[in-house]
């Protein structure tokens, strides 16, 4: 069954089976590093390797991690026109701003050579290092190559997402016209609940939610969406379901509270929808209260299909809300937001 | 319908004065010599906005700037300090549709009222409301 | 004072009017004295309150408005809101005609100090004051057991040594902790508040120590009140996967101040992801919404006010018309007026439920 023939899916994931994959991709120094320091690898807690959300079991072939060809025989199944890849592999844990560098580059090098080269159905997004300095040197040794769609950070990292710190980063997207996704998980700079750490991984699994919100509040009150217009950022594996009572808060917060950011001068709601999109792998609702939750989203623009391959959310083919505009909901939202898939020949 | 709310002197500039005119309760505010009447009733939840603190308006074009003007001529209700245009009475964040009612106020003559038969003094000038 | 309608009293509180969250603050740190020890007298007035930030007055994020509070909430003597219990009743209980109002003081309460000697003995004096100011010569006025809820075996004998008095209604804990709530750490106050069989309430704030986003500190107060969801979205899912409600199953818990309608979001999550990580967890033998459902109310402020009204209609379906408890939040900025804020287009018995049925039936008033 080809359900998705045509479809864009906007969050796959390319699994590093270890370091050894990376190192051919890595400067020379690096390279070396991993044996000169035993560097074990850096599978991150957010999606422990053999926990089973990681990667489901049916696309675990042998227990070892799906390749290539396995994503391919995916995207087959599905009939999706273009895949984007999202990697997750934990260089953001990295605290050398060097060796966060290097890694991240050295994955991303891994990314455009054993995938984008491999299937021209597949696009990528540019993981970023830490460092506001090498993102934006990263985002400009890539971005020439038509092939890298977005940018890619941890939606959990050290400092929110809107603070000025970012902001040559937020320059040099917007001049290129890539959106940055933000992406479920953490670099463990902090706790995944602002009360500290958690007993379970199923916690962590749930405070993606609430990482999420707090990304959107940032981005909203320091103002990032005033200062890059032009700038759009995609929420990966949020849940979506959080959305709605969100805005509700902020945009009542907003009207009182509104001489405290001056820059926001229309309801934050506004700002996110013209501004913000989010895949729906996983999508956190009953389809009882899926039509009723769109109403509360209050567009058919916001979000993006995505089969967030390998991770286990559901079994067999993903089903869709009830309720979305099918092209917008499995094409047309993306196509609108990543300008450059007009352009890479199919 | 015209009433006198009080005699100029008694609201300076920079206060504010409460009153009952034609049933309702309007609060007064003298900006400058200018005198302006807003109904005593915040839209949202009906709080006194004459309980409400006075600023001015902050407005920015870029993040990290605060273009501050116009001190004096916003009143925050005084729960959940929606922020009103003193002027006008119209809300700041959604002017066109959240606004408590502004009613005309300005200075008269003892000697005009006292012909219309409002019991002033004739040497005083009067604050005025049309409600 | 405000321009008010005489009767401001809701006509579909027909079971009375109840508001789960008023703030009592002393008008000044002596108030305590009486029930201090010479040594926390001393501790009080020379070092202060220490919690787990770094300001020795005022909050880490400047309020939008003195105090946090209604500009109109000032004594006219100029005390501080809800300092004196005249203007308080005349202001609220009788104004709004309220028949039981349950006090959660905040700071100064000594919660969530990182001494835990010096809070355990603000928890005693803290109740006793409000014992003492308020519910003993208010009769419409209930008291929260205040514990030092870092420390669990202390809170534990505090909430023992007040449990069979029927003017503490509840156990107050912050929402936001030194670890999350659901942690095995806090169950010794979970076994004494069912004991006793008194809901536990949990009030947004305090101050864990960590940065309030699990992505770093946040810059403003607008964004500090929209983590007051999300910290209470945390707690609560711990309580939830650590098994408290399988480990405590009379246990209530009462949200205040958190919002409400992010809670059906938080049970569907957990209930999406449950199947693929129930090998983790064989401690939970049900699903994470069944536990909810059961053992969780909210109180209705800051009510939310989505542009469509019939949208809010749906999320109080979802969260259930009989956990959702009216609250004022009195004398806060951000304070519910209950004739306008519940709305009225909800039917009349629905309505009443909220205004007074619901808390009856929780705190059994």
């Amino acid at each position: 069954m080809r359900g998705f023939e045509g479809a864009i899916d906007a969050d796959l994931h390319p699994m590093v089976p270890g370091l050894d994959a990376l190192r051919p991709h890595l400067e020379p120094f690096w390279a070396d590093s991993i044996d000169q320091r035993g560097l074990e690898g850096f599978e991150s807690q957010s999606y422990p390797p053999t926990a089973p959300r990681t990667v489901r079991a049916d696309w675990r072939p042998q227990g070892r991690f799906p390749g290539l060809a396995e994503m391919q025989a995916w995207l087959d199944q599905t009939g999706a026109a273009i895949g984007i890849l999202n990697p997750i592999y934990g260089v953001q844990l990295i605290f050398n701003p060097d060796m966060n560098r290097a890694f991240t580059a050295g994955l991303n090098n891994w990314v455009r050579a054993e995938w984008l080269e491999r299937d021209t159905r597949l696009r990528a997004s540019i993981v970023l290092p830490n460092e506001t300095e090498h993102a934006v040197a990263e985002i400009e040794r890539l971005a020439p190559d038509r092939r890298f769609v977005q940018a890619m950070r941890l939606v959990m990292g050290e400092i929110p997402h809107g603070r000025r710190t970012h902001w040559p980063i937020y320059a040099a997207l917007e001049k290129h016209g890539l959106p940055l996704c933000l992406h479920a998980g953490s670099a463990y700079r902090h706790p995944v609940t602002s009360l500290g750490w958690v007993s379970w991984y199923m916690e962590d699994v749930a405070a993606q939610q609430q990482a999420f919100q707090s990304a959107v509040a940032s981005l909203i009150t320091e103002g990032v969406f005033v200062q890059f217009p032009g700038l759009r950022v995609v929420l990966a594996e949020s849940g979506v379901s959080w959305l709605p009572a969100f805005l509700w808060r902020m945009s009542k917060g907003w009207k009182g509270v509104r001489f405290e950011i001056p820059w926001q001068a229309e309801p934050p709601a506004e700002t996110v929808r013209r501004h913000i999109r989010l895949t729906a792998q996983p999508f956190d609702a009953p389809d009882e209260a899926a039509a009723q939750l769109l109403g509360h989203l209050g567009s058919q623009e916001l979000m993006l299909w995505a089969s967030d391959f390998p991770h286990w959310n559901y079994d067999g083919l993903p089903s869709l809300p009830p309720g979305v505009d099918r092209e917008k909901f499995l094409r047309g939202n993306a196509a609108a937001l990543y300008h450059r898939l007009e352009r890479v020949p199919a | 319908m015209k009433h006198v709310v009080a005699e100029v002197a008694a609201i300076p500039a920079g206060a504010r004065h409460v009153t009952e005119a034609g049933g309702k309760r309007i609060v007064i505010y003298n900006l400058g010599g200018e005198f302006f009447a807003l109904a005593d009733r915040c839209p949202h939840q009906g709080a006194s906005l004459s309980a409400g603190q006075i600023m001015g308006h902050v407005c920015s074009t870029a993040p990290g700037q605060y273009d501050y003007a116009r001190r004096g001529e916003v009143v925050r209700c005084p729960w959940h300090a929606w922020e009103f245009d003193i002027r006008t009475g119209k809300s700041f964040f959604d002017p066109r549709r959240v606004k408590t009612r502004a009613y005309d106020a300005h200075v008269e003559c003892g000697e005009l009222l006292a012909a219309e038969s409002f019991s002033v003094a004739v040497e005083n000038s009067y604050v005025v409301v049309e409600v | 004072m405000n321009m008010m309608l005489a009767n401001a009293k809701p006509a579909s509180a027909t079971l009375g009017l109840c508001d789960v969250d008023i703030h009592p603050r002393a008008q000044s740190r002596h108030a305590f004295d009486p029930w201090l020890s010479a040594e926390m007298r001393h501790r009080m007035h020379t070092y202060g309150l220490r919690p787990r930030h770094g300001y020795v007055r005022g909050t880490p994020f400047p309020k939008s408005q003195p105090l946090a509070s209604r500009r109109d909430a000032w004594t006219p003597q100029g005390g501080s809101p809800a300092s004196d219990l005249a203007f308080f009743r005349e202001q609220h209980l009788d104004h709004y005609g309220i028949d039981v109002g349950l006090l959660n003081p905040l700071q100064p309460s000594g919660q969530g100090d990182t001494n835990d000697g010096f809070s355990a003995a603000m928890a005693h004096a803290v109740n006793e004051w409000q014992l003492a100011e308020w519910v003993v010569p208010e009769p419409r006025l209930r008291a929260s057991i205040v514990v030092p809820y870092e420390d669990p075996e202390a809170s534990a004998r505090e909430i023992r040594k007040r449990a069979g008095n029927p003017r503490f209604s509840q156990v107050l804990l912050m929402s936001r902790t030194s670890m999350p709530l659901g942690n095995p750490r806090y169950w010794p106050i979970y076994e004494a508040a069912q004991e006793a069989g008194l809901p536990v309430g949990i009030h947004a704030f305090g101050y864990s120590g960590w940065a309030m986003t699990n992505g770093g500190w946040p810059s403003f107060y607008i964004e500090e009140v929209s983590e007051h969801a999300t910290s209470c979205q945390s707690l609560l899912i711990s309580m939830v996967v650590e098994g408290v409600f399988e480990r405590f199953p009379r246990l209530k818990i009462v949200l205040i101040e958190c919002g409400m309608a992010w809670l059906p979001s938080v049970a569907w999550r957990l209930d999406k992801i449950y199947p693929s990580l129930r090998c983790e967890v064989p401690h939970l033998k049900r699903k994470p919404s069944e536990y909810i459902r059961d053992h969780v109310w909210v109180s209705t402020q800051p009510i939310e006010e989505p542009e469509r009204p019939e949208h809010l209609r749906d999320t109080m379906e979802w969260i259930g018309w009989d956990k959702i408890l009216y609250a004022s939040d009195y004398p806060h900025w951000d304070f519910d007026d209950p004739r306008l804020s519940i709305p009225n287009w909800l039917p009349a018995e629905t309505r009443a439920a909220i205004y007074g049925g619901n808390a009856r039936a929780v705190y059994g008033w």
